[in-house]
């Protein structure tokens, strides 16, 4: 695998009809480690991500940046993007679901099939690996979207509010699954809950205001995932709280 | 078995009414035989039904096939080609606002007096809810699936093979349902307009000869048929698309 890069925003615009969302913001995204970007729904923090991955629908929306990566790689082929809903599709099976990359690129390779039934034994779902997803739990689904995404051998990683649709438990267990699975990996994660981007982020921007701006990067200390009981972890969820709180009274 | 159970007890039902029908208003049976004597009739020219019938169910099954097949294709077309989504599509509703009835003796003069007529009016009946429904069902991909599908560099290609089609496979079930409950009758009328053979001529030459069991019994068959065919379609439609289920 490619060594992870470092992504690099700059001059990142987005108007909606004639409404600055956002406006010439600028952002570093440090090679392999995990950076949270939290901020209140509604900021343009999805559609930054997105605009990373190259899927923007810019119908009524004017977008506009410079996204390089350092060493320079061509980004629409070294991202995997994973989204809030698990986007399995309901006639695959588990196992065809996670080699669907390679189902669309070319045929599967043995090698390749090996990978992800031990993939999947790993996550847990040894037992339904020919399951359909219809059969399985919301935080099973969504496992088995983390392995189509890590499947997918690329070194940026893409994430969208993929736990919130969780319970609680749910998504603490998951949090650990990926903070131990996409180790070593550029990771940018996308999230409104201040707790998960305290238990994963090496790196923690907070996106507010109206056009929003990026605030100093939070850095806490310890390695990911950090515990729930961490009081560093309790102390910043208060203050991340409170801004947040700001943030969207102010909107 | 439920469903047989149903059918038969609907069937039943119907059969009933009709009866009481005929004894309420004291019908001659030339105006309304009783479902007995249709059935007695039904029973004694057994022989003369089924010659009749096999012609009209052939055309009818090679007219849904294809119709389903052209269906099919022009869906594709459509989705694929921007050309053909501004000039078909227009075509497509043209051809369905001529009356199949009244163009139906045309095709007997340009296709003859034989089966290719009759399939060939069925199909243009069929072609039109194939199309349209997968075609609807092509369009409504999850736009959510598309992107990731983007994500991952698909080719369109791959993306219209892997995700757009399967998950169009629903909406192209319901045209083929539909496809399949009025397949039947782009055969009749085809029969009815000229022919030598099938229960539609059957039903005329019967009509004509003012033996209305024998052509009450031809309906009676149709029905059948159309009924058999439409629940065998379903039973494979439901296996295939395992993925949709029903919920109540």
């Amino acid at each position: 695998m490619l060594n992870s890069p470092t992504i690099i925003i700059e001059h990142a615009t987005l108007r909606f009809r004639q409404q600055f969302i956002f406006e010439n913001l600028h952002c570093e995204i440090a090679a392999g480690c995990f950076t949270c970007l939290l901020g209140p729904s509604g900021v343009g923090k999805s559609t930054l991500l997105k605009m990373i991955a190259h899927i923007i629908d810019s119908h009524d929306a004017t977008v506009s940046a410079a996204i390089s990566t350092k060493p320079k790689l061509d980004l629409a082929h070294n991202i995997a993007y994973m989204a809030q809903t698990d986007l399995l599709l309901p006639w695959l099976t588990v196992l065809n679901n996670a080699l669907l990359f390679d189902r669309l690129n070319k045929s599967v390779s043995k090698e390749k099939k090996a990978a992800a039934q031990k993939l999947l034994a790993n996550v847990g779902l040894a037992d339904h690996i020919n399951a359909y997803p219809e059969q399985l739990s919301g935080g099973m689904r969504q496992r088995v979207a983390l392995v189509r995404t890590l499947l997918q051998d690329k070194p940026i990683i893409l994430m969208d509010e993929p736990f919130s649709a969780l319970d609680a438990i749910t998504r603490l267990k998951l949090q650990d699954l990926a903070a131990e699975l996409l180790i070593g990996k550029t990771v940018l994660l996308v999230t409104h809950d201040p707790l998960e981007a305290l238990r994963l982020g090496h790196k923690i921007f907070v996106m507010s205001g109206s056009p929003a701006t990026l605030g100093e990067a939070i850095i806490p200390e310890g390695t990911i995932p950090r515990e729930t009981t961490n009081a560093d972890v309790l102390q910043l969820q208060g203050r991340l709280l409170t801004q947040l709180e700001q943030a969207q009274a102010a909107a | 078995m439920k469903l047989v159970l149903r059918i038969i007890v609907i069937a039943i039902s119907l059969l009933l009414i009709w009866q009481l029908i005929v004894w309420f208003f004291k019908l001659p049976p030339y105006i309304l035989p009783t479902p007995y004597s249709v059935l007695k009739t039904w029973w004694i020219q057994a022989p003369l039904i089924w010659t009749q019938t096999k012609p009209t169910l052939v055309e009818t099954l090679l007219g849904l096939l294809f119709g389903a097949l052209s269906g099919v294709i022009g869906a594709l077309l459509l989705i694929s080609f921007k050309p053909a989504r501004l000039w078909l599509l227009p075509i497509l509703v043209i051809s369905q606002a001529i009356p199949t009835f009244a163009i139906a003796p045309l095709l007997v003069v340009w296709f003859g007096y034989g089966e290719a007529s009759k399939v060939i009016t069925a199909m243009i009946m069929i072609f039109f809810p194939v199309t349209t429904a997968f075609y609807d069902g092509l369009r409504r991909t999850n736009l959510q699936w598309l992107d990731l599908a983007k994500t991952m560099s698909a080719s369109r290609l791959a993306t219209l093979w892997q995700i757009r089609i399967p998950a169009a496979l629903p909406g192209l079930a319901s045209g083929l349902r539909v496809a399949t409950a009025i397949a039947p009758i782009g055969a009749i009328v085809g029969e009815w307009v000229g022919s030598s053979h099938g229960l539609g001529f059957l039903m005329l030459n019967a009509n004509g000869r003012m033996e209305i069991n024998l052509m009450f019994a031809a309906l009676f068959t149709i029905t059948l048929l159309t009924l058999l065919l439409y629940y065998t379609v379903d039973f494979f439609l439901k296996r295939i698309i395992f993925w949709q289920t029903e919920r109540s």
